[in-house]
């Protein structure tokens, strides 16, 4: 066995076993990392290997939250069977805001996505809507209930727990279908468009479609996540989804590494576990703390913990 | 009709605001070609400067003085020290800069000065001079701030050396430097004159909404929006545009879709400008040569 398959195999089993080591309260944390892994993951597809810059992930991660709340509290869904719209959802949405992205370059593809993270939580508010999205209450759900009892460890199997193997199982199969995507030709066509896209066009790739396309499943990627986040966190409110919703995304891309798969995972547990240290000093501190990483990162990283550990292992190589 | 007026009228005062938000990201945007994110949060912590000194016993003018000299200065030292080293990295890498930037600054806001929502007194009364029906103390006040600090601005472009070096480095880095002008020091004080523009435009504001550290969150979009609408690379039009969306803010929210939905306006500003006239109303348009 090779060196790949045997870290594969550890990784899997620690992840397996990691839920009965930890208190309920951690595997509620691992669970909100895994969920923002998946939405970094949809961010990273988009900017990290489309070069388009998004500064409003939120919004998708909100419509995919509200997607699943409503059908869950309105028409008495599953918590499982609302996965699958809200990403339909926010595939929709996205290739929406795809088409006008598709005349907007850099700086103003930020700016749009920008004001559309800033609009969303007043939207959400709406008075129009209110019989659907709760107001400012927002919505209340209920965790998913184990289909089994069992214990394991001196523990027993938590809705938490439960959650926790829903999530891994959604994170596994995205980051899976994440990777097969990039390596394929779609993803040779979308870093190609994002590196020279006159070349590209001219070798034949439709740039329309796939850059919209690209738009379309990043943001349904973020909608699964918002999804997942409000069954596992069991409430959504306007308020959860405000701009620095977006921009910890986009701080979990850098500090992961944009253009990187599995720099999702680091990002994530930066950006879930760095605030709770950081939190202690005082409530500004976490945000300071991001602000600061993130320039510094640009200047010293711009590779993230990926781009690091390629080049620890290149230097072991020689 | 007389609240019809009414609305146009405060339209128009925090339409100057706007103008002069917007004023400021052009002023950046036409050096450089970038669109600074953290303007709104920069604005907000010199805000809360002018209100530390006042709190401690400064009075009103001179506290607006020393505040809008220490954001110039500090606008300056953010572009020698955070933006100048990224200047001609890939668009990404800037816009990260950027919002970094807009993050540490809100958080020193809220770091610093605490979260609570603090009253900013006027220094104007609260009874306006002319048509005091229609507009109140602080509003005309402000608006006439804000103009004279477009005046100031222009006459400084058009009537300096400095001013004529800055368009010189705006419009032809290249050929601006072989004559002798220090580009990146232009492009410094482009970002001081920026800071100093929104710091007044904050310090305005604060009367109005109360000053927390998300103060200037809404403001920017609109600011966004008014540069948008003008033409981003046009000064004029980017304060044109300020005093449009201010008058069509207030017109539509009292009279079509109400308070609650303001910021989905600017949000449709905006990517209804950018879809379909990307140049805004009085921009030129851009020709890339491939």
């Amino acid at each position: 066995m090779n060196l790949r398959i045997q870290t594969v195999i550890l990784l899997g089993l620690i992840a397996l076993i990691l839920p009965w080591l930890i208190s309920d309260f951690r595997v509620f944390q691992v669970n909100l990392m895994l969920v923002y892994a998946i939405a970094v993951l949809g961010l990273n597809l988009l900017t990290g290997y489309g070069g388009q810059i998004s500064l409003g992930h939120g919004a998708f991660y909100a419509i995919g939250a509200y997607t699943a709340a409503i059908l869950m509290d309105q028409a008495q869904w599953s918590a499982y069977a609302t996965l699958p719209v809200a990403a339909l959802v926010c595939l929709a949405a996205g290739i929406l805001m795809g088409f006008p992205a598709l005349r907007l370059d850099g700086h103003y593809l930020a700016l749009a996505t920008f004001a559309l993270a800033m609009a969303i939580p007043q939207l959400l508010k709406y008075k129009g809507i209110e019989d659907y999205t709760g107001g400012v209450q927002g919505i209340v759900l209920d965790k998913p209930l184990p289909l089994f009892e069992m214990e394991f460890l001196g523990r027993e199997l938590s809705e938490d727990r439960w959650m926790y193997y829903l999530v891994l199982i959604v994170a596994v199969l995205m980051f899976w279908l994440a990777n097969n995507l990039v390596k394929g030709r779609i993803g040779r066509a979308i870093v190609a468009i994002r590196d020279q896209p006159i070349a590209a066009g001219a070798l034949g790739v439709n740039l329309t479609a796939v850059k919209t396309l690209t738009f379309g499943v990043s943001a349904a990627y973020t909608g699964v996540a918002g999804a997942l986040g409000a069954i596992a966190v069991s409430y959504v409110a306007p308020d959860s989804f405000h701009t620095f919703l977006s921009i910890s995304f986009l701080v979990g891309a850098v500090v992961g590494g944009l253009g990187t798969i599995p720099g999702a995972l680091f990002g994530a547990a930066f950006i879930q576990f760095v605030p709770n240290v950081a939190d202690e000093i005082s409530k500004s501190a976490p945000w300071a703390v991001y602000g600061a990483i993130l320039i510094a990162l640009i200047y010293v990283a711009p590779g993230g913990v990926m781009g690091m550990l390629n080049k620890l292992k290149r230097g072991d190589a020689k | 009709m007389d609240g019809f007026l009414l609305q146009v009228f405060s339209g128009l005062a925090t339409g100057s605001i706007y103008a002069a938000v917007g004023l400021a990201l052009v002023m950046i945007y036409q050096s450089t070609h970038h669109i600074n994110f953290a303007q709104g949060e920069m604005a907000t912590f010199a805000t809360f400067i002018c209100w530390w000194l006042i709190d401690s016993g400064m009075s009103y003018w001179l506290a607006f003085f020393l505040t809008v000299g220490v954001a110039f200065v500090g606008g300056l030292v953010i572009q020698r020290v955070f933006i100048r080293p990224v200047e001609r990295k890939p668009v990404l890498i800037n816009v990260i800069v950027f919002v970094g930037l807009l993050v540490i600054f809100n958080a020193m806001s809220g770091w610093i000065f605490e979260h609570t929502l603090k009253a900013f007194e006027s220094p104007f009364p609260v009874r306006s001079a002319v048509l005091p029906e229609y507009i109140s103390g602080h509003q005309l006040g402000s608006l006439g701030v804000t103009l004279a600090v477009l005046l100031v601005i222009y006459l400084f472009f058009r009537f300096t050396p400095i001013g004529l070096a800055m368009r010189g480095a705006a419009q032809n880095p290249d050929s601006a430097s072989l004559v002798g002008i220090r580009v990146t020091w232009m492009l410094a004080l482009g970002w001081g004159l920026a800071s100093a523009i929104g710091a007044v435009a904050g310090i305005m504001m604060a009367p109005i909404m109360f000053l927390d550290p998300n103060m200037m969150g809404g403001i920017l979009l609109y600011g966004f929006a008014a540069a948008l609408l003008g033409g981003i690379d046009n000064p004029w039009g980017a304060v044109a545009g300020g005093f449009i969306v201010g008058v069509l803010e207030n017109l539509l929210g009292a009279y079509v879709i109400g308070s609650d939905l303001k910021l989905t306006v600017a949000l449709v500003l905006i990517v209804g400008t950018l879809t379909l006239k990307p140049n805004g109303l009085f921009g030129q348009k851009v020709v890339t040569r491939v």
